[in-house]
């Protein structure tokens, strides 16, 4: 019995350190064979269709709502200190900071990641990468180079076109409709908002996030089991592994950045 | 689909995606950091500087003129040394006076300039010698009820 679970944890221990140095390995090879995502970018830009222009439409609605909601709970907070007019640099404050990279990676880790994930699992399952190993194609150069390059220019964009959209929502809700002055909302958010630490710091977020949950739905869909049960357990592992890498490379990520302001 | 449809809808993309940084750029944060090559440092000593942060504004007349770049604590003299990094474009006066002051009656405190009328101008790595510091709310509180306690006592 306590052989057994002993055996067990063994065995994950082994498996998980396979696992990640499979992982590191793969990550790697993309990095290696990407020259013909760039020499054929033609590829690189289909996969940005899929990933990138496909996932606009939630995360533009989504970065409305979450804006004016901010908008809504930051005006309500602050005007039981009259500091109503604080309201632009609260909104833009927290979504150039961490709203806009965060949500937008969860968003880019469902809408696109499983997506990526399912396709690269299924074309293993159909043997299609078999295929193309057996006509001398190398199926990390043209199946999962252009993917990884495709989400890593997508995701700093997204994640801009969401902060822009929810700052937007904000200023919506608070200016037009509930009445904050407007000047002082968009002076106050200028007065706040520096360029290099607060806008550059959530671009290199948005650019780690993007890494991180491309090659997470990768290599899911790379490693997945050639089953229909594994391509869907490959799929939700894809969200729910990027998500928790997400959060989690966030407040690293914030450790780091924001650590010398006070 | 077709490629050039599939390429226009790229493009569009890209574009707003930098529209969007753009605008974060310009109209949400300000681009116009005083960076060192077209600024100066001057050095101003307070006693006491409140609730004075670095990178908060120096302004002269309302209209801000540089940053706090600096503040340190001074063991031989028990003072603050707050070095304020200003932009060229503004010169003023050598005898020019520093307060802390504070926008609004809880906003953030800045550093506000009164140019004096020396003719000869502050120069980088300067000290300012008249300063004011920062007005806390307690000394102020204390003030004011040791002022009533006194007035209340029976002669």
């Amino acid at each position: 019995m306590l052989k057994q679970a002993i055996e067990n944890l063994g065995n994950h221990t082994i498996q998980g350190v396979w696992r990640i140095g499979f992982a590191s390995r793969f990550f790697l090879a993309v990095l290696l064979h990407s020259g013909t995502a760039f020499r054929r970018f033609g590829l690189t830009i289909r996969e940005i269709y899929f990933t990138g222009v496909l996932s606009l439409i939630i995360i533009l609605v989504s970065g409305l709502f979450v804006g004016m909601v901010l908008g809504l709970q930051g005006y309500e907070t602050l005007q039981r200190y009259g500091s109503e007019s604080a309201l632009g640099t609260l909104v833009a404050l927290s979504l150039v900071r961490e709203l806009g990279p965060v949500l937008a990676g969860l968003l880019f880790a469902s809408r696109a990641g499983s997506a990526i994930t399912a396709e690269i699992g299924l074309m293993k399952a159909t043997e299609q990468l078999s295929a193309m190993e057996m006509m001398a194609v190398d199926p990390i150069a043209r199946v999962v180079a252009p993917r990884f390059w495709a989400g890593v220019i997508s995701m700093p964009l997204l994640a801009a076109l969401f902060s822009a959209m929810g700052i937007f929502g904000g200023y919506l809700v608070g200016v037009q409709l509930i009445g904050v002055d407007e000047g002082s909302f968009w002076s106050q958010m200028q007065g706040a908002v520096d360029f290099e630490q607060d806008i550059l710091n959530g671009v290199i977020k948005s650019v780690v996030f993007g890494i991180a949950v491309t090659t997470i739905a990768l290599f899911e869909g790379y490693d997945a089991p050639p089953t229909a049960e594994g391509v869907s357990g490959a799929t939700t592992r894809t969200v729910v592994t990027s998500s928790l890498a997400v959060l989690a490379l966030d407040f690293v990520l914030t450790a780091f950045m924001f650590r010398g302001l006070n | 689909m077709n490629k050039t449809v599939l390429d226009l809808w790229v493009g569009l993309f890209v574009i707003a995606g930098i529209i969007a940084l753009l605008f974060l750029a310009l109209k949400v944060g300000s681009m116009s950091t005083v960076n060192s090559s077209d600024s100066y440092e001057v050095v101003a000593r307070f006693e006491n500087i409140g609730g004075l942060k670095v990178r908060a504004p120096v302004k002269s007349a309302g209209v801000v003129v540089g940053r706090v770049s600096d503040i340190r604590f001074d063991n031989e003299k028990y003072e603050a040394a707050v070095t304020l990094r200003l932009d060229k474009r503004y010169a003023f006066p050598k005898d020019t006076s520093a307060a802390i002051m504070t926008s609004g009656l809880l906003g953030e405190q800045y550093v506000g300039l009164e140019p004096g009328g020396d003719s000869v101008m502050l120069k980088d790595k300067d000290r300012i010698l008249i300063t004011q510091d920062a007005v806390v709310l307690e000394n102020l509180i204390g003030q004011f009820l040791y002022g009533k306690a006194q007035e209340g006592t029976p002669k």
